[in-house]
């Protein structure tokens, strides 16, 4: 009832929110295994996902995408910060508790080829866990998951068939009939189509659209396809390095793009049409590496409008047009650029100590 | 599937065909054979009528080794397949008699290490994979390259030296007590059993290393795969996750190399059988060999390499049992 309440205050059914998401994997060295450093595959994260709603989470390779997807859903341990799934947060819970939830928040992989057990037959690669969590009575067995099978586009004779009979694009379907099956209101999508044939990759992404519609389902849909994410998400977030430095609604982020990263990043689209000039912003060098990331603003290494406070001060978060957040010191509100430059003339000045000292 | 087994046997019966010729050439052609020495030593004796010459061509008359390397080959074929296999020159009873006298001992030693080979070193496999980089892990792969080193003479004298002259718990060697003849049946069982203890811990201990690694490292393989993943995230217990999805597709390549095991258990341990002094068939075939007795070296050649083409066609049909991905249509 409480929880009611606070829905209808804030005005909106929030799904997921993610606050300040941090996921560090210890680097360890020597025979004792001392940890020397930490990859900071997730270096701060926070959104959140209204019911019904997609979020695309776009970037490079390697700028911990899939982590913080499977962070969230605690394939992975999270090394600080809040997620909040349904006003719970999920990262309190005990081992037993949180299989208990897990039908509520399911993944579809990236590789189909390999989230399938090659030793199961389809029937109960999406059944088992039906049977775990009862999630229908056991008359209603069967028919339930010939049903599901049959939302998915999988004929009720595949069940007794194994992965290896498949091909890419119906692996996908059977991996999202296994997801679909626990009546989840949360699915992560961890580039599912990335692995799949162009002509595929529309079957299964307007799939995932179809299932939403009819099951009012929520997405967090990881991908670095940006025409796909333009597709199928209400709102993107953009990574890079672990941290998000770019949040708004699909229309906005798109129509005007305010980081200079995502700017980069969206010239890169390719346009189907030889007669159009594409302006691409090529990137200087390649992407630091996330155990040794650069101080200040991490993207201030390949920025083309790199400023001398980029180097000391982080960033700060901040919504700079309504419902479009950002983290760059472009968009500084005056108050933020003094905090920034007092940030940068402190660092300078211990610069400067200790290179005396040295003298 | 018959029609499969049908063919696989066929090609196992050219196989061996040809193996058993390649070892009928080398036995036939083994320098100082059997009948060579024989004859020398008949051709040396006070008061010996013949010459080293004569002796040779009678006895080999005699032995039928007069015929040349093929024919005498499908001679040995023919009656083989009669199930005439021949007498041992060595022990002079037929080979299957002599077969039959040892074979068991082995067997048993073979079979009890096999089974806690199994029993043991799969769980600690798991357990190890299960547990990467931990104390556990840490331990059983100090025990296991331990165990993989170790030459089995030097494991069996420290056995030997600790639990036999030091502590007195076991005879040093052999298969029975002092008092055998006196006892019971059940006795006489129980004291086989007691002889029987120190070559099976020398044999399990040797044999545990290899399957654990191996084990190990196809568990790894598979709990680092997207399917593992898949049903954590599906909410699937733990103990399901480990004992349903990760051990089940841990066992293809595991059946392979227990499928491969069926021949060792019937070849003997031959170091091991020689300490211990138990008269199995690892230690009768290396006395053959050395005097080149080629009757009772072929059976038992033929023997073990039959073993180990029905021990390769076992495991690819397990394989089909386990993996659907090889099951034939």
């Amino acid at each position: 009832m409480a929880e009611n309440e606070k829905k209808t205050a804030v005005g909106e059914d929030i799904v997921l929110e993610v606050r300040n998401l941090v996921k560090w994997f210890p680097i360890k060295a020597g025979f004792i295994k001392r940890t020397v450093g930490n990859v900071r595959a997730v270096d701060g994260v926070s959104f959140k996902i209204r019911r019904g709603e997609t979020m695309g989470l776009v970037g490079e390779s390697g700028c911990g995408k899939s982590t913080c997807g499977r962070t969230i859903l605690r394939l992975l341990e999270k090394t600080s910060g809040d997620i909040i799934f349904n006003g719970q947060d999920i990262s309190l819970l005990s081992k037993e508790e949180l299989r208990k939830i897990r039908p509520q928040m399911q993944i579809v992989f990236q590789d189909p080829y390999s989230s399938l057990s090659p030793r199961l037959p389809i029937g109960e690669i999406i059944g088992e866990a039906v049977r775990e969590h009862e999630i229908v009575p056991k008359e209603e067995y069967e028919d339930y998951i010939t049903r599901v099978m049959a939302v998915c586009g999988l004929p009720e004779y595949y069940k007794e068939r194994y992965p290896h009979e498949f091909s890419g694009g119906q692996r996908q379907r059977i991996c999202i009939a296994r997801a679909l099956a626990l009546s989840p209101e949360f699915i992560v999508c961890d580039e599912p189509v990335s692995a799949l044939d162009v002509s595929i990759q529309a079957q299964i992404i307007n799939l995932l659209k179809q299932l939403q519609d009819e099951f009012n389902l929520t997405y967090l849909f990881i991908s670095h396809d940006l025409s796909v994410v333009e597709h199928i998400s209400d709102s993107v977030g953009v990574m890079y390095l672990g941290t998000m430095v770019e949040y708004a609604p699909t229309e906005k982020i798109f129509a005007n793009p305010l980081n200079p990263y995502t700017k980069a990043l969206f010239s890169a689209i390719p346009v189907p049409d030889p007669d159009v000039q594409i302006n691409r912003i090529i990137l200087e060098g390649s992407i630091p590496s996330p155990a040794n990331p650069p101080a200040g603003c991490k993207f201030h290494t390949r920025c083309a409008h790199c400023m001398e406070v980029c180097k000391y001060a982080v960033p700060e978060w901040h919504e700079v047009e309504p419902e479009h957040f950002c983290a760059c010191h472009l968009y500084n509100t005056p108050a933020m650029q003094d905090a920034a430059y007092k940030v940068m003339h402190e660092a300078k000045e211990k610069e400067a100590v200790s290179q005396k000292g040295k003298k | 599937m018959l029609k499969y087994i049908t063919k696989r046997l066929i090609y196992s019966a050219i196989i061996l065909v040809f193996v058993m010729f390649l070892i009928y050439v080398l036995m036939y052609n083994m320098p100082s054979g059997y009948i060579e020495t024989k004859a020398r030593e008949l051709a040396s004796r006070p008061g010996a009528t013949k010459s080293y010459t004569e002796w040779l061509s009678d006895l080999n008359a005699q032995y039928g080794m007069d015929k040349g390397v093929v024919e005498g080959y499908f001679v040995w074929v023919g009656n083989a397949v009669r199930g005439n296999w021949g007498d041992s020159w060595v022990w002079t009873i037929p080979v299957t008699e002599e077969f039959h006298n040892t074979v068991w001992f082995s067997f048993i030693l073979g079979l009890i290490s096999f089974i806690f080979e199994i029993i043991i070193a799969i769980p600690l496999g798991i357990v190890a994979a299960r547990k990467q980089y931990s104390f556990a892990d840490y331990f059983t792969t100090v025990f296991a390259m331990v165990s993989i080193s170790l030459p089995t003479f030097f494991l069996a004298t420290v056995l030997k030296y600790v639990f036999s002259v030091k502590l007195g718990w076991f005879d040093i060697s052999g298969m029975q007590g002092r008092y055998y003849g006196t006892l019971s049946p059940f006795g006489k069982f129980l004291d086989v059993a007691h002889h029987f203890v120190l070559p099976s811990i020398t044999l399990i201990v040797l044999s545990i290393g290899g399957l654990m690694r191996y084990t190990r490292t196809n568990m790894l393989e598979v709990l680092n795969s997207d399917y593992i993943r898949t049903a954590r995230a599906k909410g699937v217990p733990e103990k399901t996750v480990i004992n349903h999805h990760a051990f089940r597709n841990t066992m293809i390549p595991l059946i392979t190399t227990l499928g491969g095991s069926l021949p060792g258990l019937f070849s003997g341990a031959l170091i091991t059988e020689t300490l211990f002094a138990i008269r199995g068939i690892g230690f009768a075939s290396y006395n053959s060999m050395v005097q080149a007795d080629i009757p009772f070296t072929m059976f038992y050649l033929a023997f073990i390499s039959i073993l180990t083409l029905l021990g390769n066609l076992i495991s690819d049909l397990l394989y089909g049992v386990v993996d659907p991905r090889v099951r034939l249509s």
